[in-house]
């Protein structure tokens, strides 16, 4: 599984962010490998479309699944149509969400 | 001759429900053969009150992008050259109508010669008269997000021979900008109130980007204790005109009556404003 979470800072102990599109960062944890890493949200200072710009990324990257407090409508349409899995973050840092999933305690937006 | 005619003034306020459409249709109903725009294309409401005859009706289209899936290739060149991001690849390209800001750049940076550009209705233009005023109004279809180029068309091939008076949609945003983009004056509309004044503070921070001369109403005036009279007052603004908190005026307007064509005691009000405004936009 490759999973994506909107999140604030570049580290495993980050919030969530609350914003999907415009997040600063996605925090990217493979559990294949046990990887995480960590990457700039590009569609963050666009003046529209961040949503769709944003899952397009991710859909590029691979990523499976998508952890996120909210998503808007169009990001939606996008992530449905690459079958991407998405699940409702619970309170915590990023990691314990992550944690959460793998524990089958998450769920689906 | 008198070439000051042909101008522009634009009536504008940052809430809604201020007076921008009180002042416009009875401003353009009292200046001779003048033309009424009505921007506010989401809720139009200039042509409740003049009932025109409608001349001309034009509809209102916008292109958008039609892809052929046989002739894509999936490079996904659209995708990354939309700065609108209106599209995304999965499996195929996928178009969002609702942010797609029609430049047809999408088509011109596709290789295969996959993307046709289709003509989209988007609202429609009447054109029509009422007594010696020309109206023009714009509607945006139900449904749809943006009435800028509804907006750009109602302010084309205006009647350079005499003053025009612009109805704009409540706010500061693109609708409001396009609307005001062309215009020799601006009146600001405000309302006694902290919102009000508020909103007032918007605009007039607009106004002040794109350089407009401009001066504010203060309407449903009731006396100084007024937060947009403070306003004006601390930022040196120049007020143009008052119009009183009436019963009379709410009573007319109610029935879709213009203030100035009966013999209501506000028509004053109006006249005064109007020779002002006339003497400003042509300073």
């Amino acid at each position: 599984m490759k999973i994506a979470i909107p999140v604030n800072e570049k580290n495993e102990n980050t919030a969530v962010c609350p914003s999907f599109g415009r997040t600063y960062f996605f925090m990217i944890h493979d559990t294949e490998n046990g990887q995480t890493s960590f990457y700039d949200n590009a569609a963050n200072t666009t003046a529209g479309g961040a949503g769709i710009k944003a899952s397009q990324s991710l859909v590029n990257q691979g990523v499976d699944t998508v952890i996120t407090p909210r998503m808007g409508n169009n990001a939606l349409d996008v992530l449905n149509a690459a079958n991407i899995k998405l699940l409702k973050t619970i309170e915590g840092t990023a990691m314990q969400n992550i944690k959460a999933l793998i524990a089958g305690e998450l769920v689906s937006l | 001759m008198n070439n000051n005619k042909g101008k522009k003034i634009a009536v504008l306020s940052g809430k809604g429900g201020t007076g921008k459409t009180l002042v416009s249709v009875n401003l353009a109903a009292l200046c001779p053969n003048s033309t009424y725009i009505d921007c506010d294309v989401e809720e139009p409401n200039g042509h409740l009150f003049f009932r025109p005859e409608i001349l001309k009706e034009k509809i209102i289209t916008q292109t958008r992008p039609q892809i052929d899936d046989n002739k894509c290739n999936g490079c996904k060149k659209c995708v990354e050259f939309c700065r609108f991001n209106a599209l995304a690849y999965i499996k195929k390209v996928m178009v969002f109508d609702d942010i797609c800001h029609s430049c047809d750049g999408c088509a011109l940076v596709c290789p295969q010669k996959a993307i046709t550009m289709i003509n989209e209705e988007v609202g429609k233009v009447h054109f029509g008269k009422s007594l010696d005023t020309y109206v023009k109004s714009g509607f945006l279809k139900v449904g749809k997000i943006s009435g800028s180029p509804i907006i750009s068309n109602l302010l084309k091939n205006i009647d350079e021979s005499n003053y025009t008076f612009i109805d704009c949609p409540p706010g500061s945003a693109c609708a409001v900008m396009e609307s005001i983009k062309d215009a020799d004056y601006c009146i600001l509309v405000s309302e006694p109130t902290i919102f009000g004044a508020c909103n007032l503070e918007m605009v007039h921070k607009l106004v002040n980007v794109f350089h407009k001369k401009f001066g504010v109403i203060l309407n449903k005036y009731t006396g100084t204790n007024n937060p947009s009279l403070n306003y004006c007052l601390k930022n040196n603004i120049e007020i143009i005109g008052k119009i009183p908190y009436s019963n009379e005026i709410a009573k007319l307007s109610s029935v879709g009556k213009i203030i100035v064509r009966t013999n209501s005691s506000a028509k004053k009000s109006f006249e005064d404003i109007l020779e002002k405004v006339l003497k400003k936009v042509t300073k």
